[in-house]
């Protein structure tokens, strides 16, 4: 881990996009028994982008919900490269109430560029239907565990993310915008991308400093990708543990609530504190 | 002494507006000719009082130009009635952000604004109201650690006095130079209008030009009613973004007020002029939408 510590920003990101990252689909496969994928939105379709169902963890029924980017061609072109339309989204919220409805832990697996920008995308909420998610995260009376596996970004990562606890794969990075979206706004000049991943704190390391995640989960070296069944083994004695200690929480939905109140209170100035 | 504390309120609020109008929006016609301002669209020469008087709508198009925050609330809170929540409030520079600093310094001095969003307590046709208002003037109302709190503590407000809540958007999205903490601000206002709304409080959504991004996806989207301003844009991801994602130009009205009504996100297109009475029979509706008794 010590020889990880020296990985630049920027090459980060490029193994957060490494093709053959573990995301949710081997999650599924390592890490839960007897599971059931539940698909669609319950209003119009189905959005490959949002995996969703039940399975037991250690022979205990949780929720599983995790953004997918697809294994070959056919299956990245379906998933939009793994950025979710509303429809993704709706589907993930209709996880979210069936969690609370039969007192199932949630655990998210988060791996994705952000929300799909497309026109049917707009036209049928795609801000209202992330809005939905995070709302929904944050009333839920059951423990809700997030993982960033590889990119985390945007909105459209978040509304997968607010977890009681949220652990982050090493390599994996969690930003506002990509850095090539940050480097053109900010820039006007999205070759500048590499400048700007030195600048935006995306790392694993920078977020637990900032107190945006609450724990690292290491990698092998070269990557998750080099030696998946390694770091599967790592990700679940980490969810094991932070399950068995979300569990203890007395108000799981009070507890997100406060944790997201206190995002960046540290950089305030003047004005006294309301709570 | 009521009368005494009213008038120097609205004293107060009268200095802010005037602050705002130190800098038009748009340009003026000649140096010669200061009194008229061009409408930005129909370039009609519009005199500055009838611009004022015309709550910033161009009396020959109807163009709704973006609208200072102060000068929102002074539009739409009884007279007298204006007091403002945590002023001093503001955020720093967490990433040490190259120039970030002196920009955030620069528009102090020139919009006299602390930050994004002014929160006030008021009543409007009587009734009593915590707002927030978002200024497109300040980093583009975009939503950075001050802003997300003050929002939040705007609903905590609304709802420890029990009083419905107003809040006017106007985003570009998320404060890009504060980065994931920026980010972060959507969980905090989600949950914080979220929480004011499960205890029974009323919250009103009014979303201007352009309400975009993170504030989109976050409270915007999450009043019991949605109101919006003609032509307002309204999205998560920019028209640029799509275009450059679809490979084609976007329809005409895409992403606007009027657009979004029709697809079931809003609940009236509501005009400038109307935006005061219409407030007010919405709280009126509400009456008891204060905070349910039974909810502590
Ligand atoms: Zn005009």
């Amino acid at each position: 881990m010590t020889q990880n510590d020296a990985i630049p920003a920027a090459r980060r990101v490029a193994l957060a996009r490494e093709p053959g990252r573990p995301g949710v689909s081997g999650a599924v496969q390592t890490l839960f028994t007897d599971f059931f994928e539940q698909r669609g939105d319950r209003l119009c379709a189905d959005d490959p982008a949002v995996l969703a169902g039940v399975g037991l963890f250690h022979g205990r029924p949780v929720t599983v919900l995790g953004t997918r980017k697809g294994a070959d061609l056919e299956e990245n072109l379906a998933c939009h490269f793994g950025m979710p339309t509303p429809e993704g989204y709706r589907k993930a919220l209709r996880a979210m109430e069936q969690a609370e409805k039969f007192g199932r832990p949630l655990l998210t697996f988060v791996d994705t560029p952000g929300a799909y920008p497309g026109l049917e995308a707009e036209a049928r909420g795609q801000g209202a239907a992330i809005a939905a998610c995070l709302a929904r995260m944050s009333t839920l009376s059951v423990p809700l565990i997030a993982v960033i596996m590889g990119e985390g970004g945007s909105g459209g990562a978040l509304a997968l993310a607010m977890g009681n606890r949220v652990l982050m794969a090493e390599n994996a990075v969690y930003s506002v915008l990509s850095p090539e979206g940050f480097a053109s706004i900010l820039w006007k000049d999205s070759s500048r991308a590499g400048e700007a991943c030195g600048l935006m704190k995306l790392t694993a390391a920078d977020l637990l400093e900032l107190q945006v995640i609450d724990r690292v989960l290491p990698e092998p070296d070269g990557g998750a990708h080099t030696d998946p069944a390694a770091f599967w083994r790592t990700v679940d004695a980490a969810l094991r543990e932070e399950l068995r200690r979300a569990e203890k929480l007395a108000d799981p939905a009070r507890h997100r609530q406060r944790r997201f109140r206190a995002m960046g209170n540290g950089w305030l100035c003047a004005g006294k504190e309301t709570i | 002494m009521n009368d005494w504390f009213a008038a120097r309120r609205q004293r107060m609020l009268r200095l802010k507006v005037r602050r705002e109008g130190e800098r038009p929006f748009a340009p003026r016609l000649s140096a010669s000719e200061p009194v008229f301002e061009q409408c930005p669209r129909c370039h009609a020469a519009v005199t500055r009082t009838q611009w004022d008087k015309n709550r910033m709508v161009c009396p020959e198009c109807g163009f709704h130009r973006p609208v200072g925050a102060y000068r929102r609330l002074s539009m739409v809170l009884d007279e007298g009635t204006f007091q403002e929540l945590d002023p001093d409030l503001t955020g720093t520079d967490p990433l040490n952000f190259p120039g970030y600093g002196e920009k955030l310094a620069g528009l102090r001095r020139r919009t006299g604004l602390r930050e994004a969003a002014v929160t006030a307590r008021g009543r409007i046709g009587g009734m009593p109201v915590i707002a927030a208002v978002l200024d497109s003037r300040f980093m583009m109302g975009s939503m950075g650690v001050a802003v997300g709190e003050k929002i939040a503590r705007a609903a905590e407000a609304a709802e420890k006095a029990r009083m419905p809540l107003v809040i006017f958007c106007a985003s570009g999205g998320a404060r890009m130079q504060e980065g994931i903490l920026s980010l972060m601000q959507m969980g905090k206002t989600a949950a914080a209008v979220t929480r004011f709304r499960e205890k029974g409080g009323l919250y009103i959504a009014y979303l201007t030009h352009p309400t975009t991004g993170g504030v989109t996806a976050s409270f915007a989207m999450l009043g019991d009613i949605t109101l919006a301003e003609p032509e307002a844009l309204i999205g998560f991801a920019g028209p640029r973004v799509i275009e450059q994602t679809i490979g084609q130009t976007l329809p005409e009205g895409f992403q606007r007020a009027e657009y979004l009504q029709e697809h079931g996100f809003v609940d009236a297109v509501v005009p400038r002029a109307e935006m005061r009475n219409t407030l007010a029979k919405l709280l009126r509706l509400h009456q008891k939408g204060g905070v349910r008794r039974d909810a502590e």
